[in-house]
């Protein structure tokens, strides 16, 4: 298991070194920002596809609804980590319950059209809101503030923070998959009949897992509503589940690190290819299927080849 | 007569106008070995479904210690005490062959809702699959990932992952199915082995090892069990003989 891991671990510490080594121009932050959330949201989302086996196809609207609650918290004057953070896993874990009850009834394909379908309702949900946005999207008044301080404003501490929740993140979805909990998600994606054999239904430990990756998404949602101080419906859509699904992917499915990897080089990439050209999604769209054959058992494969 | 651990009563199963178990009623008595054979296509696969609750009959009654469960799932069933091997070989592939025992283990001990404590540090799982491993012979093959193990050694991980849910009842769906000439042999050591302790209802082609280890067997031909009785009567029937035995090669 913990074979590679040393690369994930020098990515998170060239993060954490980068603002103090003269990266802390103000679009190279936001760039680290980006990518660290969106780390997160893959994370989550590994621990699903990798650790449950379920393919989910609207994660990110997990995520919208973090961000939607912070906006919606906002617009009611609430804007308060103790309030906002609550409300916002909160609201994404009872969407993930909701949606997961049903969808975690059905397997493979149809598990993915009908985790899409959610996740467009969500979309048209949050268009239809017209009293935050609708289409537009809204902006936020301030940042979540942490008791009273608003410490998310400073550009070094927002950085620290994102840092800190993903590695948190990873830590319990590491711990989760190791625990006895865990045991029957792994043994079920495996093996449902052997599973069943031995006397656990699968149904409620992947609806459980399926609410806590929600949940884990809905704080990915707070943070980046807060690094753009503004949230619409785009974030909600299903082109962000597949870029979150790609993540996942790329860095390779059977390690949740691999999600943190695969994260950090698609933002990376994106971003480098847009500089070059304004042509850029004809050279990454190929270059990502490219990855995919290639790189069996994605990045992560690479240092840490399986078994057999 | 002993009070039986599973009874089926007069169970009925039609898959359109093929009626695949056909009023089947037997009974395992606590401590026996209970073979069941039958020709191909005989409904052998299909019984073995309703009585682990793969398959729900149409009609008819499955009885297991006592308790109507004819209507109960198979994790439901297996936490009542019915253990099952399958006939193609089911283990956990990316778990060593310690953690595919260990899951069991785990079934019988406690909720799995536990979300914080890595459950391969849970002693108490880990010496109860080491138990149920040393049991069929593969203590020294633990660390292995059960995909990596022989196909006898499979076979053998699949009973021990039945002995660590602590069944009442030991399901083996032909067991000796795939396996080479000494690996048969070893699996009949380990079978004659476990017939002391356990009550097994026993699926299996392999005629000789059913001979060997059953203390009674049923017939099962065209969905309907022709005959039950101990290994002298069945072979000295001669309805068997015509409708089973006597076309069996092998």
């Amino acid at each position: 298991m913990m074979r590679g891991v040393w690369l994930p671990l020098l990515a998170l510490a060239a993060l954490a070194i980068a603002p103090l080594a003269g990266f802390s121009a103000s679009y190279e932050m936001t760039l680290m920002a980006r990518a660290m959330i969106l780390a997160m949201a893959a994370v989550s989302l590994s621990f699903l596809v990798g650790g449950a086996g379920l393919v989910s196809l609207g994660h990110a609207a997990s995520v919208g609804v973090g961000a939607y609650a912070v906006a919606i918290l906002d617009a009611n004057g609430f804007t308060d980590a103790a309030q906002v953070l609550p409300v916002a896993i909160g609201a994404a874990a009872i969407f993930a319950l909701l949606t997961g009850a049903i969808a975690i009834r059905t397997s493979g394909v149809h598990f993915i059209m009908i985790t899409l379908a959610f996740g467009q309702m969500a979309f048209f949900t949050a268009s239809s809101l017209s009293a935050y946005g609708g289409d537009d999207g809204y902006t936020l008044y301030s940042r979540t503030e942490v008791a009273g301080a608003r410490l998310l404003e400073n550009r070094l501490a927002f950085h620290y923070i994102c840092l800190g929740l993903l590695a948190a993140s990873w830590a319990v979805a590491s711990m989760l998959l190791a625990s006895r909990f865990g045991r029957v998600l792994r043994a079920a994606r495996e093996n449902a009949q052997r599973a069943e054999a031995v006397g656990f239904t699968p149904y409620p430990y992947r609806l459980v897992g399926y609410g806590i990756a929600g949940a884990m998404a809905g704080v990915a949602g707070v943070l980046l509503v807060n690094a753009t101080e503004f949230v619409s419906p785009a974030m909600l859509s299903w082109q962000r589940s597949g870029e979150l699904l790609f993540m996942v992917i790329l860095g390779g499915v059977g390690r949740l690190w691999g999600a943190i990897l695969g994260a950090l080089v698609f933002v990376g990439l994106e971003t480098w290819l847009a500089e070059l050209t304004p042509h850029w999604k004809m050279i990454f769209g190929p270059l990502l299927v490219v990855s995919v054959i290639a790189l069996r058992g994605g990045l992560a494969g690479l240092v840490a080849p399986r078994h057999g | 007569m002993a009070e039986s651990l599973l009874a089926l009563r007069d169970l009925r199963k039609h898959y359109g106008g093929l009626a695949v178990t056909d009023g089947v009623t037997l009974d395992v008595l606590p401590g026996e070995i209970h073979a069941i054979i039958g020709p191909n296509g005989a409904g052998k696969t299909t019984l073995i479904h309703e009585i682990t609750g793969v398959v729900a009959p149409d009609s008819g009654q499955v009885v297991f210690a006592g308790r109507d469960v004819t209507r109960l799932s198979l994790p439901r069933r297996a936490r009542a005490g019915l253990a099952r091997s399958f006939q193609i070989t089911s283990v956990v592939a990316g778990f060593s062959a310690l953690e595919n025992v260990a899951l069991a283990a785990q079934a019988r001990a406690g909720s799995s809702f536990r979300f914080f404590r890595p459950a391969a540090s849970e002693r108490a799982l880990n010496e109860a699959a080491m138990a149920a491993l040393s049991e069929v012979g593969l203590a020294d093959r633990a660390a292995v990932p059960a995909g990596a193990l022989s196909h006898g050694e499979k076979r053998a991980l699949e009973i021990a992952i039945a002995l660590a849910t602590q069944p009442r009842l030991l399901l083996l769906d032909e067991p000796l199915a795939g396996a080479g000439p000494e690996e048969t042999e070893r699996l009949i050591a380990l079978l004659t082995r476990l017939k002391a302790a356990y009550t097994i209802l026993l699926v299996e082609h392999d005629m000789q090892a059913v001979f060997a280890l059953a203390n009674r067997i049923s017939v099962l031909v065209y969905g309907r069990v022709i005959a039950t009785g101990t290994v002298a009567e069945i072979r000295a029937n001669a309805e068997v003989r015509a409708a089973y035995l006597g076309e069996d090669d092998a």
